[in-house]
């Protein structure tokens, strides 16, 4: 039991630590500059390339 | 032929820039043809499909502006590889940033080329020549946006560390604050379901070890900020912040290592969590104010043209320009250094450098100065004085020291904190005492009770207050085009009893305006519209203001500091100066003025005027219904002043002011106690708007009194002015009830931790309770009539 649940915060920790560096990564290679630009790119597709 | 009523009511539109186009014409101009030519043949058609026109933006009319040189914007890195930063005029919706990228995709030799939509700044990245970089930038003008390279080291916006540290530091506060509140579940329903002693202190310890850490990285900006102020001998919001953290974390420290039952890591991690969410919002409303401003200064700085002894000409910054050399001013070009005219005849505008609106007549022998308009033919000038020794570099720094005077503004948080922290560590204390020695109580206890007090006074709510209701007031203006750049600027704005206006592009609109549009037929102002819309001479962009969108008249000729001329199946049609188009006989003229020559008929003459902006009445009533004074301080002509402040009914004016004595009068107004915002533009109120406490600059101003100003505002209305000020009023009223009620918060609940009377559970609940009260009342600043134009 105690070993389980040892087992279970030792887990949560490491997936929420997984989240944070992940966010950290995204901040630092610029993925949170541009916003506005990040919502409306979605709309476009590439046309097709000649 | 006059168009009928039918072609009136639906006007044709180019199919390109959405600007009016000639009946039965695809395209309004050859630019507009060519664009679309241009994406039709690369296959980017859904362009169409999917932009959205803003009105409010410049059309993608491709016109021809003069170009800065790139060169020294241009910066190569070890591998050679160049990066060229640039301003990007006219980006309309996420289409714009789409096309944009694709023309230059298909440019060859470009590795990188990317629009950020947030700056409107696009960044190009090449290996090749640094030539290139022309090719590059005419890909995407051809397409009708204007470019301007910038220095990115200049630029704040681009290189906001603070803000990345506070996202970090947001991210490792949300990660731990969640994680220690999952655990404080587990607590809480322990304590219902007989969890043992041992499991709970395993939970609290596993609860210090993800809290200490965090709250140790993501409090370090409340941290840092108190010591500062400590070490200055003042307190501020951050102290008290700081030390209820410290305190709470460092109470549930040794509570863990003795086994006690309640530790309060969740409070003072969620505490950061919820603190830092405001500081973030707070910075990124602020930096977001900042890039917005200085993208219209990038978008108005200047080059000069250079000519050697050889008659070639060059591009320069106005900075490297040497005493001695020859300059060339064009039609509608800035002067970039003080100096002697040569050869030419003109007329300046030295609204600039005077605050005089009529321009001012300039030939060989005239001494002319930095910052000042060419509104006539070119002429050549020597420069006598350049860079840090004109004139304009003399008020610039006249304005420094101007600000340098101006007293620290004690923000509303910081001075209720001063009073607010002493109390509470002084009841914390006496509370000790008093159980300790009076009551008798065994000192553990008596400690326990102290830090309840604590825990209970921190100042949650109390700093959530001031930046909740700022976060939002600053956001609604920015929507409504008003930036503000001072993070004090609205409180000082509350304080305002007196606003003092500058006349010329403050109270009066920044460009000039057609004052004999009564004595010409419409007819003859749309033919001059026509020709006018080719044209970006002032002048000409004030004649087709006045005249409405019209079709530009193909086959216009501009003939370089006269006019422009068009050839018709009916003979030549020409607009310009009074020498090219105009009636020599006619009697001299009062202002500016532009001549149409048709053969058949007699010159037409147009006459341009400055004119106030159009709700310039309005506003200075329903200031004056707030309860202010206002004031008109001018460096134009007395006669001139005395006219505006007699159309706007204005009671206390002063013209032929030189800056110097526009500061003296602020100065004095502040003497006698009075809270004075000075509204100006040009560079001779640069000073003013410095030396006043608190000033608004209209984002066609000059950029140094952009820089200067708290507040800057778009649009050609003067209601922003009456609408920050009622917001701000709101605001502050706002801050105060949020003030009001976590205090009053804290003389419900200090009595009972006082008295040993609150359980854990309570001050969590009152804890949050309060900060959701202040939360809500905050989201009032986003209702209200405040922006509503009167």
């Amino acid at each position: 039991m105690a070993v389980m649940m040892l087992f279970l915060i030792v887990l949560s920790l490491v997936l929420g630590g997984t989240g944070l560096a992940l966010f950290l990564w995204a901040l630092r290679s610029g993925q949170y500059e541009d916003l506005d630009g990040a919502a409306s790119r979605i709309l476009f597709d590439d046309p097709p390339t000649k | 032929m006059l168009p009928t009523l039918a072609q009136e009511a639906t006007p044709s539109v180019c199919a390109y820039c959405g600007l009016p186009s000639q009946p039965g014409q695809r395209f309004c101009c050859p630019g507009c043809a060519a664009a679309f030519e241009t994406i039709q043949h690369l296959g980017l058609g859904s362009y169409y499909k999917e932009r959205l026109l803003d009105p409010s933006a410049r059309a993608p009319r491709p016109e021809q502006s003069d170009r800065l040189a790139f060169g020294r914007f241009i910066t190569t890195d070890a591998q050679g590889r160049h990066t060229l930063n640039l301003a990007v005029d006219g980006l309309q919706c996420g289409a714009c940033v789409w096309l944009i990228e694709q023309i230059l995709s298909r440019t060859p030799g470009l590795s990188e080329g990317r629009v950020n939509m947030t700056t409107r700044r696009l960044r190009l990245v090449w290996s090749g020549p640094i030539e290139d970089a022309t090719g590059f930038v005419d890909a995407v003008e051809a397409l009708g946006y204007r470019l301007v390279p910038y220095d990115a080291t200049q630029m704040a916006a681009s290189r906001d560390r603070t803000g990345a540290a506070l996202m970090r530091a947001l991210a490792v506060a949300g990660f731990a604050a969640g994680n220690v509140m999952l655990i404080s579940i587990a607590i809480w329903a322990g304590v219902f379901q007989g969890m043992g002693p041992a499991t709970r202190d395993l939970f609290h310890w596993v609860s210090a070890l993800i809290a200490l850490p965090a709250i140790a990285y993501a409090g370090r900006p409340f941290f840092t900020s108190a010591i500062a102020a400590l070490r200055q001998g003042r307190s501020n919001m951050d102290v008290p912040i700081s030390i209820g953290v410290i305190l709470v974390s460092s109470m549930s420290l040794v509570e863990t290592l003795r086994s006690g039952e309640n530790t309060y890591f969740d409070s003072a991690i969620s505490l950061v969590f919820f603190l830092l969410i405001g500081r973030v919002l707070d910075h990124r409303a602020r930096a977001q104010a900042r890039a917005s401003a200085e993208q219209l200064l990038a978008l108005q700085q200047g080059d000069v043209t250079v000519i050697d002894s050889t008659g070639t000409s060059r591009r320069l910054a106005a900075g490297h320009v040497e005493p001695g050399w020859q300059i060339l001013v064009g039609m509608g070009e800035r002067v970039g250094v003080d100096g002697e005219v040569v050869t030419g005849q003109s007329s300046l505008d030295a609204s600039l450098i005077t605050g005089e609106s009529l321009p001012v007549a300039a030939g060989p022998g005239s001494i002319v100065y930095a910052g000042t308009i060419n509104l006539g033919e070119a002429i050549t000038v020597r420069a006598t004085r350049t860079g840090e020794a004109t004139l304009l570099a003399d008020c610039v720094r006249l304005i420094e020291a101007a600000e340098a005077r101006r007293s620290r503004f004690v923000v509303l948080a910081d001075r209720v904190a001063r009073r607010y922290a002493p109390v509470v560590h002084i009841c914390a204390a006496l509370t000790f005492l008093y159980w300790w020695l009076i009551a008798g109580a065994p000192i553990e206890q008596s400690l326990l009770t102290a830090a309840a007090v604590l825990i209970i006074t921190c100042p949650c709510a109390l700093a959530l207050a001031v930046p909740a209701v700022q976060v939002i007031a600053t956001g609604r203006l920015l929507r409504a085009g008003i930036l503000l750049k001072s993070a004090t600027a609205l409180e000082r704005l509350a304080e305002v009893d007196t606003v003092v206006f500058d006349k010329t592009g403050t109270l009066t609109q920044p460009s000039f305006a057609l004052v004999n549009a009564t004595e010409v037929q419409a007819a003859d102002l749309r033919v001059a519209a026509g020709l006018a819309a080719a044209s970006r001479h002032p002048l000409a962009r004030a004649l087709v203001a006045a005249s409405g969108p019209v079709v530009i008249a193909a086959g216009v000729v501009e003939v370089a500091g006269q006019g422009l001329k068009l050839a018709t199946p009916h003979g030549e049609i020409r607009l310009g100066s009074r020498p090219f188009a105009g009636d020599p006989a006619a009697p001299p003229a009062l202002g500016p003025e532009i001549w149409l020559h048709r053969s058949a008929t007699l010159p037409i003459c147009f006459r341009f005027g400055e004119q106030l902006r159009p709700d310039a009445n309005r506003v200075v009533r329903a200031l004056e219904a707030l309860g202010l004074r206002v004031r008109l301080l001018s460096g134009d002509q007395p006669e001139a002043v005395a006219r505006t402040a007699a159309s706007l009914a204005l009671q206390q004016w002063e013209g032929a002011c030189t800056p110097v004595t526009k500061v003296s009068r602020i100065e004095a107004m502040k003497q006698q106690g009075s809270h004075v915002l000075m509204v100006g533009d040009g560079l001779n109120d640069g000073p003013s708007l410095a030396a006043a406490q608190i000033s608004m600059s209209p984002a066609t101003g000059a950029d140094i009194s952009q820089n200067v100003a708290d507040v800057v505002f778009q649009g050609e209305r003067l209601a922003p002015v009456l609408a920050v000020l009622r917001m701000a009023r709101r605001t502050r009223m706002l801050m105060r009830q949020n003030i009001g009620l976590s205090l009053g918060y804290n003389l419900v609940m200090v009595p009972l931790a006082i008295t040993g009377q609150v359980t854990p559970w309570l001050a969590a609940a009152a804890m949050s309770c309060s900060s959701l009260i202040v939360l809500a009342n905050s989201f009032r600043a986003r209702g209200g009539k405040d922006l509503a134009w009167p």
